[in-house]
């Protein structure tokens, strides 16, 4: 399976992958030291979100069992996290305040965009576009400032890693916008 | 040593407190082996395949605690399949054959059945005392049956165990005429308790000294149990989950004012920074304190505590303590022997953190500090010789860099001189865990220095087969190796191999070693139980396809008068 998994690195390396990386690939790095063939039956909860770290200087790969932390450990601070709110503040241009939110209520990508759409319709410019229109990105996009403080397009990575990652939520005009998208 | 009777001989073999030493002098002759084991009344199994359960209930049929170990430490990582094994049930069973009169039992990393927690309910009349640490496989049915059947428990202690939740009814079934309990830990258990049950328990055990109270537990029936129960010495405190404004806030700072004997805390599952206010009163005694579990609590309100906690010997923190916190344990905590510092971001979403300089503050400003369990993003060498100078007497040092193979990032260099450094000014060190960028230097330095070395963690570490040889030919009192995702092959696998009797167990996962070479290891010598763990597909099936270049994925050996094991799943194969 690693054979046709995506990696960034020559075929036949098998180094850990200590590079930046910005965009996520979904690079299963977690056999990336299996010298033989054996997917670990054993990978627990927190691996199934394919998660991969994006701090600088080095995108953490998620290897199994990595760090060496106690999976009851682990579930005890997932609890207490899930228990808290993740709160962020979500700015649109040309709206006279911000808003602001709590991630960890949302189930994924489609509840957010409703929720914003919710919170902020009332600043779109009123009847000239539908509200369908506005929200399918014709008008605005939506972005998202990361931890390194980098403007990035909201819907590219998977919802648990986005939502490890996000500090601040804009909602900008689309010719704005695109700008980011053509940096692919 | 025939002048003296028998049961002078015993008396003298009273003094002996580890189990270690009256192993020694059960072999200096037949006598004193009858006399010992006779006498015996603590026994301690390591590894709970090294020996068959009925061997050594014969051995010591007068035992009165039993204490042992199942799984590899790495089982805590998810490196162990679910099924390996560790059962608890064949040591319950040959003891209600032989020894009923045990009245503690110790399991770690083990897996315990309900079945099993009934049979010790009913079979062992002076029962006393159950610790299981790291285990699953039961429910809170088996809790109930040893509530509802050990008269005169003492003991009930549950760290860190996986269980199911069979609901609250378990802790309504120690009887009204159970007033003996002195130790009750429940803090894993996920599910709500009757919290009225639990306060009257609580205050018909006059001698309770430890109580750890799980999630479920709100402050409001904190406050209740601490006003029964104001001789409390080791707290764990439940939910902590309270507003400093609430009524419940100062109620509990009322009662913790009148808690003069508490020494040992923890818990703080849901504890925000407002409400640690409310342990003023208590910190100047603690000699404990835990706050691992709390969630992410900043690091001034962290500072805010720990300025009162000035007796504290054992401190475990998360990494949002950040360095300054430490700073501030380094002037503030005078005595303090322990530290463990873990990360409070598992996936890197890039919070507040430690560096090397909250270690070398810790290591400057503490001068009993011996024992440490470090996580951070960085280490550098030059730290590490500091800390090395400023902490000789260390019996345990584990360092984490959470980055796999990351270098010093001052000078780009390995840690082998830091790590070297270490071992070299540390005499004493009994433990040690390394992490970075790492080669064959360091295990040279490890194998030169580290004489008293029992136990050594390696992970993504060294070049060759030299690192791991160096470690096995020099390291006199190694007693558990643990290695993964290291260049370590055959050659090394088998070049000292009278080693492993000397040593209780090797593990090594994703490393280099193959089938032909555990094969070599198998032949040479019998009385180790060479296993191979392959969990990809059924090994039945796929062992006729394996040859002997297949490298091994995980591999563990350990010695064993019991032969192979006969309870193991079909991914586990014994050579």
């Amino acid at each position: 399976m690693e054979d046709t998994e995506l990696r960034l690195g020559l075929p036949g390396t098998d180094a850990p992958a200590t590079r930046g990386c910005k965009r996520a690939l979904p690079e299963d790095d977690k056999e990336s030291h299996a010298k033989s063939s054996s997917s670990s039956s054993s990978s627990s909860e927190e691996d199934s979100g394919r998660r991969i770290d994006q701090e600088t200087p080095a995108a953490k790969a998620q290897v199994v069992g990595w760090p060496p932390v106690r999976s009851y450990r682990k579930n005890s601070l997932q609890a207490g996290k899930d228990a808290a709110g993740l709160f962020v503040k979500v700015s649109m241009d040309g709206a006279p305040y911000l808003r602001k939110i709590d991630l960890k209520v949302y189930k994924g990508y489609k509840e957010l965009r409703e929720a914003l759409d919710n919170m902020f319709r009332c600043f779109s410019p009123a009847g000239e576009v539908s509200k369908k229109e506005w929200w399918n990105g014709s008008d605005h996009a939506i972005a998202y400032e990361d931890k390194d403080g980098d403007l990035m397009l909201v819907g590219d990575v998977p919802w648990e890693m986005f939502i490890c990652s996000c500090k601040k939520l804009r909602i900008m005009k689309a010719s704005e916008a695109r700008g980011l998208e053509s940096r692919h | 040593m025939t002048y003296f009777p028998e049961e002078v001989v015993e008396h003298i073999f009273d003094f002996l407190g580890s189990h270690r030493d009256r192993n020694t002098v059960s072999t200096v002759c037949k006598a004193w082996y009858q006399v010992e084991r006779l006498s015996r009344q603590h026994v301690f199994v390591g590894n709970c395949y090294a020996i068959r359960p009925e061997r050594v209930m014969a051995r010591f049929p007068r035992m009165k605690s039993l204490s042992v170990k199942g799984k590899p430490h790495f089982a805590d990582f998810n490196l162990v399949p679910y099924d390996w094994g560790g059962y608890a049930l064949p040591w319950i069973e040959a003891a209600a054959r032989c020894c009923t009169g045990l009245e503690e039992l110790r399991l770690k990393r083990m897996v315990v059945s309900d079945d099993g927690l009934e049979l010790l309910a009913r079979f062992f009349p002076n029962f006393k005392s159950l610790v299981l640490v790291s285990c699953d496989g039961f429910s809170t049915d088996g809790l109930a049956s040893i509530a509802t059947y050990c008269r005169g428990l003492r003991e009930l202690d549950l760290q860190e165990n996986e269980v199911d939740d069979h609901g609250c009814q378990w802790l309504n079934c120690f009887p009204d005429s159970c007033t003996s309990l002195v130790s009750l830990n429940f803090a894993c258990l996920k599910g709500e308790v009757n919290a009225g049950a639990l306060e009257r328990l609580i205050a018909r055990s006059p001698n309770l000294r430890s109580l750890k109270l799980n999630r479920a537990i709100s402050v409001e029936s904190l406050n209740k149990i601490l006003s029964r129960a104001p001789h409390l010495v080791d707290l764990g405190t439940g939910s902590f989950a309270v507003d400093d404004r609430a009524e419940a806030y100062h109620r509990l700072m009322n009662c913790f004012t009148k808690c003069k004997t508490l020494r040992c805390m923890s818990g703080f599952g849901e504890a925000s920074p407002c409400c640690l206010k409310a342990l003023y009163p208590v910190c100047i005694n603690l000699i404990v304190l835990n706050l691992s579990y709390a969630p992410a609590i900043p690091s001034d309100d962290l500072i805010k505590l720990i300025c009162h906690c000035s007796n504290l010997q054992k401190l475990w923190v998360l990494d949002c303590i950040g360095d300054k916190g430490l700073a501030v344990v380094a002037s503030t905590c005078k005595e303090l022997q322990e530290l463990r510092v873990f990360p409070s971001d598992i996936y890197g979403a890039g919070t507040t953190s430690v560096t090397e300089e909250g270690l070398v503050a810790v290591s400057s400003g503490c001068p009993k500090l011996n024992s440490v369990l470090y996580f951070c993003y960085q280490m550098t060498n030059s730290a590490l010789i500091t800390v090395a100078k400023n902490c000789p007497h260390f019996i345990r040092f584990r360092l984490c860099i959470l980055d796999p193979g990351k270098p010093d990032p001052l000078t780009n260099q390995p840690l082998d001189e830091g790590f070297g450094a270490i071992v070299r000014s540390c005499k004493n060190l009994r433990r040690l865990s390394l992490s970075g960028l790492l080669t064959d230097q360091v295990f040279l330095f490890i194998g030169l220095y580290a004489k008293c070395l029992e136990m050594l963690s390696i992970a993504f570490a060294g070049n060759s087969d030299k690192g791991m040889i160096y470690v096995l030919d020099g390291c006199k009192n190694l007693r558990k190796l643990e290695i993964r995702d290291c260049p370590f092959g055959d050659g090394a696998l088998l070049k000292n191999v009278e080693k492993y009797e000397a040593m209780r167990s090797l593990w090594m996962s994703s490393c280099e070693a193959t089938l032909g070479g555990c094969k070599a290891l198998a032949a040479k010598m019998p009385r180790l139980n060479v296993e191979i763990i392959n969990e990809s597909g059924n090994l039945v099936e796929s062992k006729e396809n394996l040859s002997d270049v297949n490298k091994m994925e995980k591999i563990y050996v350990y010695r064993s008068v019991a032969g192979p094991r006969n309870d193991a799943p079909e991914f586990v194969w014994t050579l």
